[in-house]
This record gives structure tokens, C-alpha cells and sequence, in this order.
């Protein structure tokens, strides 16, 4: 165990190693010269080259690479290009709003998703059953950006139950974490249900049954939490998916989180701000996968420690 | 044939086969069927103090910020959504596919590499990447397409190298082995064949996804480009009016779904008919 862990962080920190160098030689090939953005177009070429010298740009890749990468691992993003300001101060001010989201967003799929996986898999074939697949599909397959505006529209325009957008309140969270969860709600209710089926159809909930317990006390007490554990484990894998959510649907409510400042650096070429940003949602991506090993591995030790 | 006889027996498969035919219908003879250009500016397209029309008689679906009927621009969008969502995919699946096999197959330190770049791209934030690809390179509908293979093709792989590796441990390849095929014949003739499955269900599922990115990225305006029609790049045009003329988001937004929904539909049922996981025949 004690093995498998080490050998999954060691493997985990090279995953991020490899993708700062990635991203970095993915900016270093970027066309747009982020020298001019800041000098402005009336710079003479003598100022041009002095920005460049002083950050660093007129370096080999390599060079630049490896200062970017020291400075990393002393907790240093580096400066944004046009907000001068700490990349680290400018995430580190915005990540909680993210998080937020992101837990939101979490609980929404999985309110929603569940309840639709259990009641399916009780009515089995029925009408219901066919129904819900479908609402799930429909899910999976509505992009999140129309998904959030429309809810804008129906919601916080014409039924002005909750804001038009920006942060603070709960009343804020509610639509942009529908919209983050809507997705997943599809994914969820049909892995509840397939997961439910399995479960149902196992000896202890034969024995249950026959001890006398009521219909919902089974249900409840048996068949949901054994159904439940492998799809917890999903929630890791699916972190990768809550970041490109986060990117559209913080642009469409206007929620101070790192998607928007990412979108936001992107849009400027604020190249400091886009590695930032990239990293540290990576980092959130392998911490996922990881926690999502170690849960399978709880939740059915017959998995091999390979 | 076999399979398309099981397809054509469920309901939610012919639903969704009618709805990609129609699709490519209207992609092919969209000039034909549209009912304006999508790109003419109508001087009365838009109302007195120049705000979009609303669904009426002259203009079905109504016009959009700058006065061009909505109907024709989403029809002509068709194109660029199965364009994209057939090329980007059917390449997304090629790469996929060709990494997994011979990472699966000769394993060793080629499938120890491969397998390592796949685990770093699925650490990284897809549509990150695809924003920034898409920002190094000048949007073009084939650069959009080919910006989607690159970040798509990580789950073909997975799939494919487990699969892989599961038939190649079977008996009969162990039996063509003894009797002295070689590798490579047995890759091809063997190993391949077995694939086939899985790599229709995925490329149907993954063209669902396609869609769904192009659409976003097209949103996020580094996808394809207006003044080329795509039901992203509608909504991006027009949102800031989505309050007072919420079909501009509404129908480019149906015809996303429907689309994303009918591949969904079609690929779940070939995987039900297919079974590419196996577990009815081992």
C-alpha cells in the first residue's frame, strides 16, 4: 500500500513536471509578442529591447525554462505583464471563488444526478426509467454556455429570482452551480442507475428483504451507500471536466474565480497568468485522479496494488 | 447491415439517426434550403432603433444583431458543426487509436512513453489547452478541427491500449503465435479486427463531444471566426441581447443539443448492440 502511494506521488510530481515544460514551450512558440503589448505600438526599439532584457525574454528556451522552473518550486508564478502584479497573489485571491463553484457545482450533479440514477433504477424499464435516460442524455449533450444564459434569461431576467450575475451571496451560486452541475447530473444518473442494478441484484439485499425490512429501509440503508462508493470515485476523474467549466461558465456570470482571470489573460496574451493558472488547475486535475485511486482501492480492495 | 437491422429497431436510435440525416441534408444543399444568404444584412432586418427582429412571418426564426436571418445562419452553421465534428473526431480517433494499439501492443519502452504523454495530457485542462492551440494559431474552421483532435484523442487511447493489451493475452493469439504468424500479421489480421467495435462506438460518442467544443470554443471566440456561421459562434455574436431577444441564444442552442443529443443516442445504442467491452463473449 505504503508502495503504491509513494510510487503514484512520484509519478503524480513528474505529471506536473511535465506539464510545466509543456505549457511553457507551448507559450514560448506563441506568435504574439507580449513585449509589444507593453511597450505600446509608439516604443522605440530601444525600449522594446530593454523590456525584453528585463524579463528575461531575450534568453535561449532553455534558460528561460529553468528560471521559470526554480522560481516555481519557490512558490513564484512569476509577474503578470499587464497587471503587474504577483500571479501567485492574483490566483491565490480568486481560487476561493473558484473552489466555491467547484464544490457547488459538485454537490448540484450529485443531488440531482443521484436521485435521478436511484429513482431510475427502481422503475427499471418502466416509463419513468425511459424518461429520466433521456433527461440525462439531454443533459450530456447541452452545451454549458447556453445552458447558463438561458437560465439567466428564465431565472434571473424574467422571473428575477435570483441576480444577473457577480458574487457574494448564496443567491448568487445558485445558477452558476446548476449550470456547472447540469452536465454531470447526466453522467451520474447513469452511472447511479447501472451501479444501483448491480447492487439490487446482490445477495445481502436478498437477505435484507427476507429479515423483514421495509422497502425504503433496504433502499436506504443497503442499496444506495454500497451503490454510492464507486461513483465518489468519479468525482476525482472529473475534476479536469470542472475546470473547462469553470472557464465558461464564470465568462457567462461574471464570477471573479481563476477561469475568468485565465480567459481574461488569455484574451491580453498575459503569458505569466496563463501558466499560472494552467498549474494550478493541472495540480487540482492530479490530485483528483489520485484521490479517486486511493478511494477505488478502499472502496474495492480486490483492485491490484500494480 | 446486421447492425444497422438492430439500430433501426430502437426508437431512440431511429430518432437520432433521422436527426444526423437531416443534419447532413441540410449541410449539403444548405444554399438550396436556406432562405436567404447567411451573411446579407437586410435593411429591414432590424427595428427602427436597430434591435434584432423577433420570430415573425418575413424571417422565421428572426434576425440577428446586425439584421441577417437567423433561420439561414443556422442551417448554413450545419456545415461547420458536422464538418468539424466528423474531421476533428475522425482524426482524434485515428491518433488515438494508432497511440493505444502500438503502445498495447509492443509495449516496452515505445508503449511506456506513449502511455506516460497520455497521462499527461489527461492532467491537463482540455479546454485550457484548446483556448490556448487555438490562440497560437489563426482560427480557421480546419485549425479549430484539427486544435479539438489534439486535445480529444486521449480517451481513444486509453480505450484502445486496454483493449489491446486484453486480446493480446487471449489464447487464439497465443495459438496464431505457435503457429508461427508474425507480429505484425498478427496485429493486422488478429488484433485489429477485434478493435473495430469500439472504435465505431467511440468515434459515433466522440463526434457528440466535438460538437460540444467547437460550439464552446466558437463561444469563447477563438473557434471558428465569424462572418462564417457556426451555433457557437451565433450565441457569441449575439448575447449581450439575450435579455430582449433570448431566441438568438435559444435556437442556436437547441440545434446544438439536438445534434450532440442524436450522436449520443446512436453511439449508446450501437455500444448496447456491439458490446465492445467484451463481456457477452468472453
Amino acid at each position: 500500500m505504503i508502495g503504491f502511494l509513494s510510487r503514484r506521488v512520484f509519478e503524480s510530481a513528474l505529471i506536473l513536471i511535465g506539464i510545466t515544460f509543456i505549457t511553457f514551450l507551448l507559450l514560448f512558440v506563441l506568435p504574439a509578442d507580449p513585449v509589444r503589448q507593453i511597450a505600446g505600438r509608439s516604443a522605440t526599439p530601444e525600449v522594446i529591447a530593454n523590456i525584453r532584457h528585463q524579463l528575461g525574454l531575450d534568453l535561449p528556451f532553455y534558460q528561460q525554462y529553468w528560471r521559470y522552473f526554480v522560481n516555481l518550486l519557490q512558490g513564484d508564478f512569476g509577474r503578470s505583464y499587464l497587471q503587474k502584479s504577483e500571479v501567485a497573489e492574483l490566483i491565490k485571491a480568486r481560487l476561493p471563488a473558484s473552489l466555491l463553484l467547484m464544490a457547488a457545482g459538485i454537490f448540484a450533479e450529485l443531488l440531482i444526478g443521484l436521485a435521478m440514477g436511484i429513482i431510475s433504477s427502481l422503475r427499471r424499464g418502466g416509463k419513468t426509467d425511459n424518461i429520466l435516460m433521456v433527461v440525462s442524455f439531454v443533459g450530456v449533450s447541452a452545451p454549458q454556455f447556453a445552458v447558463g444564459i438561458l437560465m439567466l434569461y428564465f431565472f434571473a431576467v424574467k422571473l428575477a429570482w435570483f441576480p444577473i450575475g457577480g458574487y457574494g451571496t448564496w443567491q448568487h451560486l445558485v445558477l452558476p452551480a446548476l449550470t456547472m452541475g447540469f452536465m454531470g447530473a447526466g453522467w451520474y444518473s447513469r452511472m447511479m442507475r447501472s451501479s444501483m442494478l448491480n447492487v439490487l441484484e446482490q445477495d445481502f439485499i436478498r437477505t435484507a428483504k427476507a429479515k423483514g425490512l421495509g422497502k425504503l429501509k433496504v433502499i436506504m440503508r443497503h442499496a444506495v451507500p454500497n451503490a454510492i462508493l464507486p461513483i465518489i470515485a468519479m468525482i476525482g476523474i472529473d475534476i479536469g471536466l470542472f475546470v473547462s467549466g469553470m472557464i465558461v461558465v464564470e465568462s457567462v456570470f461574471g464570477w471573479p474565480g481563476i477561469g475568468q482571470l485565465a480567459w481574461q489573460a488569455i484574451q491580453r496574451v498575459d503569458i505569466p497568468i496563463i501558466m499560472g493558472v494552467t498549474l494550478v488547475a493541472a495540480f487540482f486535475i492530479v490530485i483528483g485522479n489520485f484521490i479517486a485511486d486511493v478511494i477505488s482501492i478502499f472502496v474495492d480492495p480486490r483492485i491490484k496494488l500494480k | 447491415m446486421i447492425i444497422l437491422k438492430k439500430l433501426l429497431k430502437r426508437k431512440l436510435a431511429v430518432f437520432g439517426l433521422i436527426i444526423i440525416f437531416t443534419a447532413i441534408i441540410l449541410a449539403i444543399f444548405a444554399p438550396i434550403i436556406a432562405p436567404f444568404s447567411p451573411n446579407e444584412q437586410f435593411f429591414d432586418g432590424l427595428t427602427i432603433e436597430g434591435a434584432p427582429l423577433g420570430p415573425e412571418a418575413g424571417f422565421l426564426l428572426g434576425t440577428d444583431l446586425l439584421g441577417r436571418d437567423l433561420l439561414s445562419r443556422i442551417i448554413h452553421g450545419s456545415r461547420t458543426s458536422l464538418v468539424i465534428g466528423v474531421v476533428a473526431n475522425g482524426v482524434a480517433v485515428f491518433i488515438g487509436a494508432f497511440v493505444g494499439i502500438v503502445a498495447g501492443y509492443f509495449r516496452g519502452w515505445i508503449g511506456s512513453v506513449l502511455m506516460r504523454i497520455t497521462d499527461l495530457m489527461m492532467a491537463f485542462p482540455a479546454l485550457l489547452l484548446a483556448i490556448v492551440l487555438a490562440a497560437i494559431f489563426q482560427p480557421s474552421i480546419w485549425i479549430v478541427a484539427m486544435v479539438i483532435a489534439m486535445v480529444n484523442w486521449v480517451q481513444v487511447a486509453r480505450i484502445m491500449y486496454a483493449e489491446t493489451i486484453s486480446l493480446s493475452e487471449r489464447e487464439f493469439i497465443d495459438a496464431e503465435r505457435s503457429l508461427g504468424a508474425s507480429r505484425i500479421r498478427i496485429l493486422f489480421k488478429h488484433i485489429t479486427p477485434h478493435l473495430i467495435p469500439s472504435l465505431i462506438v467511440f468515434g459515433t460518442l466522440g463526434i457528440s463531444t466535438t460538437v460540444l467544443l467547437e460550439a464552446t470554443l466558437s463561444y469563447l471566440g477563438v473557434g471558428v471566426q465569424p462572418p462564417i456561421p457556426s451555433w457557437g459562434n451565433i450565441i457569441f455574436e449575439n448575447q449581450t441581447y439575450f435579455a430582449t431577444a433570448p431566441w438568438l441564444v435559444a435556437f442556436p442552442g437547441i440545434a446544438i443539443v439536438t445534434l450532440a443529443l442524436a450522436f449520443n443516442l446512436v453511439g449508446d445504442a450501437l455500444r448496447e448492440i456491439l458490446d465492445p467491452t467484451m463481456k457477452g463473449r468472453s
